[in-house]
């Protein structure tokens, strides 16, 4: 894969209430953007709108791969994300949200493969609990093996530490290294330590000025 | 997308519901519960006195609708509540959504139908079957219409505040066609009509699905996106 994604001119309104305007982006493999900004400045608007979760109310947004554009349809396939308000299924254990996830996404990935994974994340020992008994820290590290259950290209991560202890911040933080070195990483933050990692940073303050 | 990718995304959903049910009994305590209540409410109501059949054949379908309204929305609206839209939207294509949810829906419908109507041909005497070949396929395409037009109506209630009072408000005007066809053609069955008096019915039942779920399949993108 040889990704671009080429922003142009984004705005989003809610209600007529504009959050952001004329944002805009090129990047390319081995990139990183931090989106910085106040609190509403948009941060997770605009990285949902790059998801292709919501849509833009202005400008546009493309991703492709080999200068060939994505459909619209099949971006959530080449996209990892996590994020504090996203959820997971609490009725299953770790593993079965994994398996779950895996069977929809018809990625080819063995039970070796799903286990490493949750090794890497610290939630090998508890893979058979059930979510709900999971602390938010834990949820949010079982989000980061579910975002990387399909190996994606590229990655977007609001509010990355989010719930997570020290040790979760490191995990956190190799994720990141990793994800520069093969594909798109993109981070929705308000630390600065995060926005430091990346190679690029829109601030969305800045954007309104 | 491949067709063989969608297939199983598809029947991924279907089973992810499933195992969802069977975990969390969101829909079918519901639907069950409501059967046996409203079933308990008519055998009472009746006590001796004789009903004609046309108006058992009615009341058959109302138990069906409106059990099929307090469970049917549920496969929606508990993604809704749960707040995991968003990993859907993010783990699957919209169609594969559509037809995983449907699946599931029509699953739970048949296995409903099934359960009301074993309680029904017990429990209510004076309703007797003469023609069962016109019965059992006027069951199918009523479940078929039931499910394909609750699954698009759910998916759209799921976004609104008052999801419990606008699904059946919403759902009344769209099914009472159906409802309708599948009274006429349950009443064939049971004067006991011949087969090719019902194809009349079975032709508006089947074109009636059809119709819903290519305009569902046309319109599901701009309902599952914000």
């Amino acid at each position: 894969m040889f990704l671009k994604i080429s922003a142009n001119g984004l705005s989003k309104a809610y209600n007529r209430r504009e959050i952001f305007s004329n944002v805009n982006f090129q990047l390319k493999e081995n990139d990183s953007l931090a989106i910085t900004g106040r609190n509403g400045a948009g941060k997770s608007t605009l990285i949902k709108i790059i998801a292709n979760i919501i849509s833009q109310t202005k400008g546009e947004i493309s991703i492709s791969d080999k200068e060939k554009e994505i459909p619209k349809s099949k971006i959530f396939s080449i996209v990892g994300f996590v994020a504090p308000y996203l959820q997971l299924y609490d009725e299953f254990t770790a593993l079965e949200n994994m398996r779950i996830i895996k069977n929809i996404r018809n990625v080819l990935i063995s039970e070796k493969n799903i286990l490493e994974l949750l090794n890497k994340v610290g939630l090998y020992k508890n893979r058979n609990d059930f979510v709900r008994t999971f602390s938010s820290g834990m949820k949010q590290r079982l989000k980061y093996a579910c975002a990387l259950l399909h190996d994606p290209p590229l990655l977007l991560l609001d509010e990355p530490n989010s719930n997570l202890d020290e040790e979760g911040v490191k995990m956190v933080w190799e994720i990141i290294e990793e994800q520069k070195a093969k594909g798109i990483l993109v981070v929705a933050t308000n630390e600065i330590e995060d926005s430091k990692l990346c190679t690029k940073i829109i601030n969305l303050n800045k954007q309104e000025e | 997308m491949k067709i063989t990718e969608s297939i199983n995304a598809t029947l991924g959903i279907l089973q992810k519901e499933v195992l969802s049910e069977f975990r969390t009994r969101y829909a079918l305590n519901a639907l069950l519960m409501f059967v046996v209540t409203t079933l308990s409410v008519i055998l009472f109501s009746i006590g001796s006195e004789n009903v004609s059949q046309e108006i058992l054949c009615g009341i058959l379908w109302i138990i069906i609708f409106f059990s099929s309204m307090s469970g049917l929305s549920r496969t929606f609206v508990s993604e809704e509540e749960r707040g995991t839209v968003m990993t859907l939207h993010l783990i699957a294509n919209p169609l594969s959504v559509y037809f995983g949810k449907l699946l599931y829906n029509l699953l739970l419908l048949t296995f409903l139908n099934i359960f009301t109507l074993i309680l029904y041909l017990l429990m209510i005497p004076g309703f007797v079957i003469n023609n069962y070949s016109i019965f059992v396929i006027t069951i199918i395409l009523g479940t078929f219409g039931l499910a394909s037009a609750s699954t698009i109506i759910a998916a759209i209630v799921a976004k609104a505040n008052t999801k419990g009072t606008l699904f059946p408000v919403l759902a009344f005007p769209i099914l009472l066609p159906l409802l309708m066809t599948l009274i006429n053609a349950t009443k064939l069955a049971v004067q006991g009509a011949i087969l090719n008096e019902a194809f009349g019915e079975f032709r508006v039942l089947l074109s009636y699905s059809i119709v819903i779920i290519v305009i569902s399949y046309l319109l599901f993108d701009f309902i599952w996106k914000d």
